[in-house]
């Protein structure tokens, strides 16, 4: 039981982490049908901007909290900055091309993006020395003690916050409606007087800042990168979006912890060699039973 | 072109400067190097500002010229002419490369080097062509076909080492292995739409992986299988001194001993298994079930309606390329007489599937030429390991935003209703 409870709380530590990179996937589909293979890789060059401006902070000594605000900022600001390019430079120009033509640039900015950082930062892994150590303990008396790190508390509460904010700017606000318009009908919307463009490129800028947040995350919990983290957790929180349901957004976070609930399991309960395993059987299954996921809606093939 | 253009140009090309920064500012400027305990950073301000200054350069040319539009006509024009000939001459074409390759191991400037690269270069011409079945008639994206590869090279394998059967037979077991995979996975794949699918076989390409890795009784795991049988001239093994009661190669044609022997008789084993995949896959594009692969990419509904099974048409195309990339891997292993889970990776999927979409989609021609092109050129900047798959990766990127199709865009159906349309 006690054990239960342990990798049930790393599971949801995980599956925050893949939900918001899910989110990523999610909206993009959303607005223009494609896979954006690339998203795992800004999410590495997210973790990769957090590790640098961890190591940068970390000599001037300023209080942890405020280090983690600034980095959780520049990490966002940089990456967004990476998901613009990469929609402006390998995406804009193939809209209304064929079907897989924006999936093979995106296979070839992601070979990029992972080349491009292995050059630049070197192929060894990257270790940090942990930040927030320590952590709440439970169930004392057994044999097992269950251990929440601060960590983690940090982790999901970062998460829900942020996707307190995600969900009021996507509901409430312009931009959220324009970008809900754009996912129902693009020349439609246009007509409208609402620049469909700007728009997407926003979509991009979102999904790449949340993504970043996901890197630092990643660091944090970690400790360790390199540049090939992308391709693993890019797959992963992409069974993540379809398994909620793609182009759903709540569906993306529940995609998420579904997930991380059911990597951390099979790790724990089944075997630890094959937990990438379980991962891309989940994404097999669901896309073979239900390929319109939880909360999707279903796709209907018209002439 | 007024002052105002140019003024308009320069602050477009500043802002592109300020986003280059943002974007190698922190990646290339900031270098993590870790020494002793914990990490340091070595700051690389010099290769930032080049870049930078070349991004800001570049931006303000293409604006002066406004050079976009011409580039790109250029470009087209350049490749749609290329088309053209080929097109046009495709068979003299055809025929002069099949005369050149089947001369090329005597040619005087052949030496071991160039035969090791023809060799590695028609392994993937061959992969190709057998890929070109699955995403070029058939329309199916498969990111994971270096599973089939993987699948034949082991099954080669561990059938050779096993069982000490020769190659002949070895390697339409391994091909039937492969095929068998290929309905295996796709049996329950293939009723996917277009990108759900590539997701998944790239899936499937992953799980066989790591499978392979996992697996220590069988695959022996990470260390791989070492001592595959090389393969013999119909029985005459390429020895220098043969076991008792055999006759080598050399001997037996009354040759001086030379290792050449064996890589030259490796060159002419996959140039005709890659010419057996060509024939075949022209061939069998004009039967039924060609015909119904074709339509199948055209339109799935259109098939549906006139009473094509997609999923049984999508599994036969599915397993014939599986069973080429089975054929392809146990040569494979035969030539390195060793293998291990790390030459298949997802990479090497990617490349198989850049070198069907380069050269345009269903085109034959064009898997040639672009295998030869992105084999042989990142085989010349081999010194450059690092840089040639950013290179590679930009390639993929300009191709789909300057010509979709490919090199030879060669989507024409085979038949049409009324003849040729002018």
């Amino acid at each position: 039981m006690e054990y239960f409870i342990q990798q049930l709380v790393n599971g949801i530590t995980l599956g925050s982490i893949y939900g918001l990179i899910a989110i990523g996937y999610t909206m993009v589909y959303g607005i223009i049908g494609m896979i954006n293979f690339a998203h795992g890789d800004i999410f590495m060059i997210g973790a990769f901007v957090a590790l640098i401006s961890f190591i940068i902070f970390g000599l001037t000594g300023v209080a942890l909290p405020i280090i983690l605000l600034l980095v959780l900022l520049i990490a966002m600001l940089f990456t967004a900055c990476y998901g613009w390019t990469v929609e402006k430079l390998a995406y804009k120009p193939l809209r209304g091309s064929f079907r897989l033509a924006p999936l093979i640039s995106a296979l070839g900015m992601s070979i990029v993006l992972q080349n491009y950082v292995q050059v630049a930062q070197g192929a060894r892994v990257k270790p940090m020395q942990p930040l927030i150590s320590g952590g709440l303990e439970f169930f004392k008396n057994s044999e097992f003690i269950v251990t929440v790190s601060y960590l983690q508390i940090f982790i999901v509460i970062l998460t829900i916050i942020l996707m307190g904010i995600f969900t009021y700017l996507i509901t409430k606000t312009d931009l959220g409606r324009a970008q809900r318009a754009c996912e129902q009908d693009r020349t439609m919307t246009a007509l409208l007087g609402i620049n469909v463009d700007r728009t997407i490129s926003i979509t991009f800028i979102i999904g790449s800042s949340l993504a970043s947040v996901a890197g630092m995350m990643f660091v944090l919990y970690y400790g360790v990168i390199d540049f090939y983290i992308g391709f693993l957790a890019g797959i992963k929180a992409f069974t993540a979006a379809v398994l909620g349901g793609i182009g759903s957004l709540p569906g993306a976070m529940l995609g998420g912890l579904l997930i991380g609930l059911i990597e951390t399991f099979w790790a724990g309960y089944v075997s630890l060699e094959y937990k990438d395993v379980a991962a891309f059987s989940v994404l097999i299954v669901v896309l073979i039973f239900f390929p319109t996921g939880f909360l999707g809606k279903p796709d209907i093939e018209k002439v | 072109m007024e002052i105002k253009d140019i003024i308009q140009s320069f602050k477009d090309s500043l802002f592109t400067g300020l986003i280059a920064l943002a974007l190698f500012g922190p990646i290339v400027g900031l270098r993590t190097a870790s020494k002793g305990e914990g990490l340091f950073i070595t700051p690389q301000w010099g290769v930032v500002f080049l870049l930078v200054g070349l991004c800001i350069l570049g931006r303000f040319l293409i604006n002066l010229n406004s050079a976009r539009k011409t580039e790109i006509t250029f470009f087209s024009k350049f490749t749609s002419k290329f088309s053209v000939i080929t097109e046009d001459k495709a068979k003299h074409f055809a025929i002069t490369a099949i005369l050149f390759a089947v001369v090329f191991p005597f040619l005087p400037f052949t030496d071991r080097y160039f035969m090791d690269v023809a060799i590695m270069i028609l392994t993937y011409i061959m992969l190709g062509w057998g890929l070109n079945i699955v995403v070029g008639l058939a329309g199916l994206l498969d990111l994971g076909y270096v599973a089939f590869y993987a699948v034949g090279a082991y099954s080669y394998a561990l059938i050779a080492t096993t069982f000490g059967w020769s190659f002949w037979i070895c390697l339409p077991l391994a091909g039937l292995f492969a095929a068998f995979f290929g309905i295996l996975l796709g049996f329950p794949v293939l009723r996917l739409r277009g990108d759900y699918l590539a997701i998944v076989t790239l899936g499937f390409g992953e799980i066989i992986r790591i499978i392979l890795i996992n697996w220590y009784e069988v695959t022996n795991g990470p260390d791989g299988i070492t001592g595959i049988p090389r393969p013999s001239f119909f029985g005459l093994p390429f020895k220098r001194s043969p076991d008792e009661g055999e006759t080598s190669f050399h001997l037996f044609f009354n040759l001086d001993y030379s290792t050449m022997h064996r890589i030259i008789f490796l060159y002419y084993l996959i140039l005709v298994l890659a010419l057996i995949t060509n024939y075949f896959t022209l061939k069998i594009r004009k039967l039924p079930v060609g015909r119904a692969w074709e339509a199948l990419r055209e339109d799935e509904i259109a098939c549906k309606s006139l009473g094509v099974n997609p999923t049984n048409t999508k599994l036969t195309a599915f397993a014939i390329g599986a069973m080429f990339g089975g054929f392809a891997g146990s040569f494979f292993a035969t030539r390195q007489a060793f293998i291990s889970p790390e030459s298949f990776t997802f990479i090497e999927s990617a490349i198989i599937v850049a070198i069907v979409v380069l050269g345009g989609m269903g085109s034959q021609t064009g898997v040639v030429l672009a295998s030869i092109f992105l084999i042989g050129i990142t085989e010349m900047f081999r010194d450059l390991e690092q840089y040639r798959m950013i290179a590679f990766g930009g390639a993929m990127v300009l191709i789909m935003v300057f010509k979709p199709k490919g090199i030879l865009a060669n989507r024409k159906p085979t038949i049409l209703m009324h003849g040729e349309k002018k």
